[in-house]
């Protein structure tokens, strides 16, 4: 767009217009900080609307509902710093919940998890290898990929459906427990997976790699970086942390089935928009998509603490969304 | 092909030049057509009563996500992507049948006239947000989805509402001939009254422009803006007219979007459009949807199991881009 | 002789426009006179495209006004400024690559017939209007491009680094249909890096400096040194210093190549080539374009595979498959293009770390300190402005360039692939670059330097070699590469040749067949 883009014309005077460019400087570079004060504001507003709902108990709600989206917003945000998307998230979460369910019975937790965690992987490396080395557009791919996994899902629904289990109460353990009833569990797992990634973006040369194949893949490429290499194990990753946010998902709600994290697919693009990672790639990061997915979750509880009919719910939050990514993109933006 | 008019009007150019190019320029859509007939003719032999029940009820089945598809297609020849199509195609269909419930016939024309207007309207919106916000295409028509599909639900709670008989009677049974399904017809019609006249206006050049290479568009004049505008408006017209399809085929108005965003996608690559814009038409996507739903048939037929269809239809999908990406791979090596 | 405001064709006054904190044009003015080829002229970051984009209605100024003909006008949108008579013309063609030719002219509402007239002016025959514009070759999408905004009889028309990187014999061709428009009542805005062009067809140059027009003089002999010495805003010193123990090195009998090249060849465009490189020098390539240097320096770098011939590096065979290979082997390469080579939203630093970190092995934990200090000597090395060093898209054209370099330095150089790595940037940077390029030469390095401005040769190189036709068919001594040898040479003619006409004309005809006709096979 870059011939088209009109840069707003700066007003005459000159404070207000140097503290704009401040502002913008500082949004550009710390975008989290204008993000953590949207949360803080929607925070306040719970507040105002549901007077005393602010306390540690919603808090910790809040958190143990976040953890999953935020796990799967991070297989968004990682895909889309290389300038893809990994829509399989919702099918391979599922799916893998699902598994564990049906083999704990038989195999035990350890088993049925590293099963699950295998297939997962499985399913990462081939959209790996479409995306990677068969260059297949990562919608289309992780699309496909989705459906196959879904339908096997399905497959096996059917195989075990005499032998199909609970959630496993290890899983529920974590997914819906909480210290003191306040800090969730899913924590334990959360808070290395988050370190893991926030590190590694930006003090690994892989990290370093996903910004620059996302930015210009044929610099990345002259500068001797092997793309598929990247790809294909990105793609891999996400879908071990799909399974990952699969197994809280259905420790949370105590539900094994092939949908169970459907619907967590656009929230969690949505998630990583809102944190500030460009889908176009090369641009983002895991602390604002932590944040993003903390926004969405507040805005749903506070949009049915107000009894808002789902269809309203919905409304608001693609406006919302819209909305933060179009002030995102005003603010980034090179003009 | 946006130009295939343009070597056919060529003066200097011999009829069989003529025809190489076109062949040469719609040889992926050729080749689904090909596909399609090998797989009719599979599909007559295995069941050996499939017949004119069978051809209505793919037409009619085959009509919404058709319609959907070419509307996809022109978004993405255009360098967009709009996966707001299924929460669209559910918003226009339940305003459609709850607004025709228990009224008069001739109420049911302005209805649907009405409706259109609507699926503009979407369009339109769709368009400015992401015209003016600069917000990337997928970002922009993802949230707007959740947006019509939540006004969906405001219109109507649980799926219901009516539609006017001439409505049901427009995709119903056939015309002329027992072999020539009317919903057939409307396709071809539609698809001839609203596509052709753009594709062969400036304004379908300009669309085609902008997917190719945006800055050369905007440098040759074209309101980059403007144009990506009406792509979406074109975008939801298709999708009104796809809700409106699905309310004559069932009758009532679903608020809950069909899987028909992402299948519409998948349609559009299967038929040869690329995903980078400015390249492809409508006619492939058309073959896709039909190709789709026909593999569906039969493996019902087969007693496939559906799940394992699904499989199916992902692995097709991966496997056909896949070999045109290896074909294109070739070709950049040779 | 007087100029009132009504006599001229275009006038702009007092154009400004910041783009966030970064000023492009702070009071820039420029008048047209009809009938004339204006020569708009500055260094980098000048301001020069900023101003054509505002002429032509793609940017908005933030204050100033144009008059075009006395009147008054705002151009919101390059359509309004297409019927408002003014047009420009692009180093990158703004044809649309899947339209076919007819459909692109009907796009721009282009009149057949006229385009067809100027297409033969530019001497392209046989085009055919329903090929795809994807499938013609670049050079001649150029032609049509300027043809199609002949076409239209514009008032104003504007070539911006049109010619910069078409073949010279095309160029001869375009400059020669632009000198023919002088004294209608039409003018031309002309801007190139190449001061020759600026004599040859101009009338006048106003040249910008920073944002601001800085003198308006009139182009007569030896008015080059005053547009420089206005374009640089001090006495011209950059080239004409050639760096100490420059030209002529002597190679040692018996060493090693770095490099050996042997019967390389690719497809249509390269055909048994042959040269080596040895390790000390730098070693020019001249070519006119389409004769095969691309595809040379694309087997060199990794990119392309080679269909026959053998690379030699230190005088063991390699073989390619990926430019990671070509880098393992010692061999880097700096692009012309920068936006191909940098990661325009990251920060210098990581842009100039980049090639650290591509191997697996590599993909672990970073050493942040080790990295700092090798960024930041490389920095050094090549005097790199970094104020905006937190994303490489908000550098200077000369500066981005400098980062693409700085990024084999920082790790150590053996054999460095220049394609062209000063297109379109400033005189100083160019001269920096020229030295950075000796420099690496006299600490044992080996360089390989494809350079379009032939009379840059002498002031880089040790020795030149010229690619005709996919083949290497001279070998040339410093001393005698001066420009009209090395133009000669380029031709494929005798180097005690003179170049005759007609013998010239023959020679660009030949090598436009060959260039078609490779570019025809290669699809």
């Amino acid at each position: 767009m870059s011939g088209v883009a009109s840069a707003p014309s700066a007003p005459s005077a000159r404070n207000p217009w140097l503290t704009a460019t401040a502002w913008r400087r500082l949004f550009r570079d710390r975008p989290i900080l204008p993000l953590l004060a949207l949360l803080a504001l929607l925070v306040a507003l719970s507040e105002l609307v549901r007077p005393g709902i602010v306390n540690p108990n919603w808090a910790g709600f809040i958190l143990r509902t976040a953890v999953p989206l935020a796990i799967l917003a991070g297989c968004q945000t990682l895909t889309m710093l290389t300038g893809g998307i990994d829509l399989s998230v919702g099918a391979v979460a599922s799916g893998s919940g699902f598994l564990v369910a049906t083999l704990v019975g038989d195999q035990g937790l350890a088993v049925a998890i590293l099963a699950a965690v295998v297939v997962a992987s499985l399913a990462g490396l081939l959209t790996g290898i479409g995306v990677g080395v068969f260059r297949v557009h990562p919608l289309i791919m992780t699309l496909g990929m989705g459906l196959v996994v879904f339908g096997l899902a399905n497959w096996w629904q059917l195989v075990m459906v005499q032998t199909g289990g609970g959630t496993p109460d290890e899983l529920r353990w974590i997914g819906s427990g909480s210290f003191m009833g306040i800090v969730p569990h899913s924590l334990l797992v959360f808070v290395p997976l988050a370190l893991v990634i926030l590190v590694g973006l930006r003090r690994t040369g892989y990290g370093r790699l996903l910004y620059a194949i996302g930015d210009n893949p044929v610099a990345a490429r002259l500068s001797g970086a092997r793309a598929w290499q990247v790809i294909v194990l990105l793609y891999v990753i996400s879908a071990v942390m799909a399974a990952i946010a699969g197994f809280l998902v259905s420790g949370l709600t105590n539900v094994a089935s092939v949908t169970l994290a459907d619907s967590y697919v656009l929230p969690s693009v949505a998630a990583a928009v809102i944190g500030g990672t460009s889908i176009m790639g090369g641009r983002g990061g895991y602390g604002g998509t932590i944040v993003g997915a903390l926004i969405l979750t507040v805005i749903i509880s506070l949009l049915s603490s107000l009894g808002y009919p789902e269809a309203v719910r919905q409304v608001l939050f693609g406006a919302i969304i819209v909305t933060v990514a179009a002030a995102y993109t005003r603010i980034t933006a090179e003009s | 092909m946006s130009a295939a008019a343009a070597a056919v009007d060529d003066a200097r150019a011999r009829p069989a030049d003529a025809a190489m190019a076109f062949v040469r320029r719609n040889g992926w859509t050729l080749g689904l057509l090909a596909f399609l007939a090998v797989l009719l003719v599979y599909t007559r032999a295995i069941q050996p009563t499939y017949g004119v029940t069978g051809i209505q009820g793919l037409a009619i089945s085959v009509l919404p996500l058709a319609l959907a598809s070419v509307g996809q297609a022109i978004v993405v020849i255009s360098g967009g992507i709009d996966l707001s199509i299924g929460s669209m195609m559910a918003l226009t269909s339940v305003v459609a049948a709850s607004q025709m419930k228990g009224q008069g016939e001739e109420f049911g024309v302005g209805i649907v006239i009405a409706v259109l207007a609507l699926g503009l309207l979407l369009g339109a919106i769709n368009g400015s947000l992401v015209v003016l916000t600069r917000v990337p295409d997928i970002v922009v028509t993802l949230a707007m989805s959740f947006v019509w599909a939540g006004c969906a639900l405001l219109v109507l709670k649980t799926p219901g509402g009516g539609a006017a008989v001439w409505l049901k009677e427009l995709v119903k049974g056939s015309l002329v001939n027992e072999w020539v399904p009317k919903a057939a017809i409307a396709l071809v019609i539609i698809v001839a009254v609203i596509w052709l006249p753009v594709q062969r206006s400036r304004l379908g050049l300009s669309l085609y422009a902008i997917g190719s290479n945006q800055l050369a568009a905007f440098r040759s004049g074209v309101s980059v803006g403007r144009t990506k505008l009406a792509s979406y408006m074109l975008t939801g017209l298709f999708a009104a007219l796809a809700g409106l399809s699905l309310t004559a085929n069932t009758g009532i108005g679903t608020p809950v979007p069909g899987p028909y965003t992402l299948t519409s996608v998948a349609a559009v690559v299967l038929g040869g459009v690329s995903l980078a814009g400015g390249r492809g038409g409508v006619a492939g996507p058309i073959v896709a949807v039909v190709i789709l739903q026909l593999l569906r048939s039969d493996m019902t037929f087969l007693n496939v199991n559906t799940n394992l269809a699904t499989v199916a239809n992902g692995v097709i999908l991966i496997g056909v881009v896949m070999f045109g990406s290896l074909i294109q791979m070739r070709r950049a090596r040779a | 002789m007087t100029v009132t405001g009504t006599d001229l064709l275009l006038e702009a006054t007092g154009v400004s426009k910041t783009y966030g904190a970064v000023v492009a044009l702070k009071s820039a003015s420029l008048a047209v006179r009809p009938g004339e080829v204006h020569a708009l002229m500055g260094a980098n970051g000048a301001g020069k495209s900023t101003l054509v984009k505002i002429l032509t209605g793609a940017v908005h100024p933030d204050t100033g006004t144009i008059a075009v003909r006395g009147r008054e006008r705002v151009v919101h949108s390059p359509a309004e400024a297409r019927r408002g008579g003014l047009v420009s013309v692009y180093q990158e063609p703004a044809l649309i690559p899947d339209l076919d030719i007819r459909s692109n002219l009907r796009l721009t509402e282009t009149p057949i017939e006229p385009f067809r007239h100027w297409l033969r002016e530019l001497g392209l025959v046989d085009l055919d209007l329903s090929s795809m514009a994807r499938r013609v070759p670049l050079a001649s999408l150029r032609i049509i491009d300027l043809a199609r905004a002949l076409a239209i009889e514009p008032d104003v028309l504007m070539l911006d680094e049109m010619t910069a990187a078409l073949p010279a014999n095309l160029t001869e061709k375009v400059l020669e249909v632009v000198g023919r428009l002088r004294g209608g009542d039409r003018s031309v805005i002309f801007i190139s890096h190449r001061l020759i062009e600026i004599a040859a067809v101009c009338d006048r140059a106003t040249v910008l400096r920073e944002g601001e027009t800085v003198g308006v003089v009139d182009v007569t002999e030896g008015s080059e040194e005053r547009i420089v010495e206005l374009m640089l805003g001090q006495a011209v010193e950059a080239l004409s210093a050639q760096p100490e123990g420059a030209a002529g090195r002597q190679i040692p009998a018996g060493a090693t190549p770095r490099l050996t090249v042997r019967g390389l060849s690719h497809g249509t465009k390269l055909h048994d080539a042959s040269f080596e490189l040895y390790p000390g020098e730098v070693l020019g390539v001249v070519a006119l374009e389409g004769q095969g240097q691309d595809e040379l320096f694309n087997i060199l770098a990794g990119s392309e595979r080679p269909s026959e011939g053998e690379l030699l590096v230190d005088g063991s065979p390699v073989s390619f498959r990926h430019p990671a290979d070509a880098i393992r082997a010692g061999l880097v390469y700096v692009a012309a293009d920068r936006a191909e080579a940098l990661l325009m939203q990251r920060s210098v630093r990581e842009n100039i770390a980049l090639p650290f970190t591509t191997r697996i092995r590599s993909w672990g934990p970073i050493d942040l300190s080790g990295e700092r200090k090798r960024v930041d000597t490389a920095i050094a090395t090549l005097q790199i402005d970094t104020r905006a060093r937190g994303e490489v898209r908000r550098l200077s054209g000369g500066n981005q360039q400098k980062v693409t370099i700085a990024r084999w330095v920082a790790g150590g150089v053996r054999t460095m692939l220049c394609f062209d790595p000063t297109r379109g940037i400033d005189i100083r940077t160019k001269s920096q670059i020229y030295v950075l390029l000796r420099d690496l030469a006299a600490s044992g390095a080996a360089v390989l330097l494809y350079t379009s401005e032939l009379k840059e040769v002498q002031l880089a190189c040790d020795r030149a070699i010229v690619i005709f036709g996919g083949r290497v068919v001279a070998e040339i001594a410093v001393e005698d590469a001066d420009e009209p040898a090395l133009l000669r040479a380029a031709y494929n003619l005798r180097s005690d040749a003179r170049m005759p006409e007609h013998l010239a004309a023959e020679a660009v005809a030949e090598a436009d067949a060959a260039a078609e006709a490779a570019a025809e096979a290669d699809r």
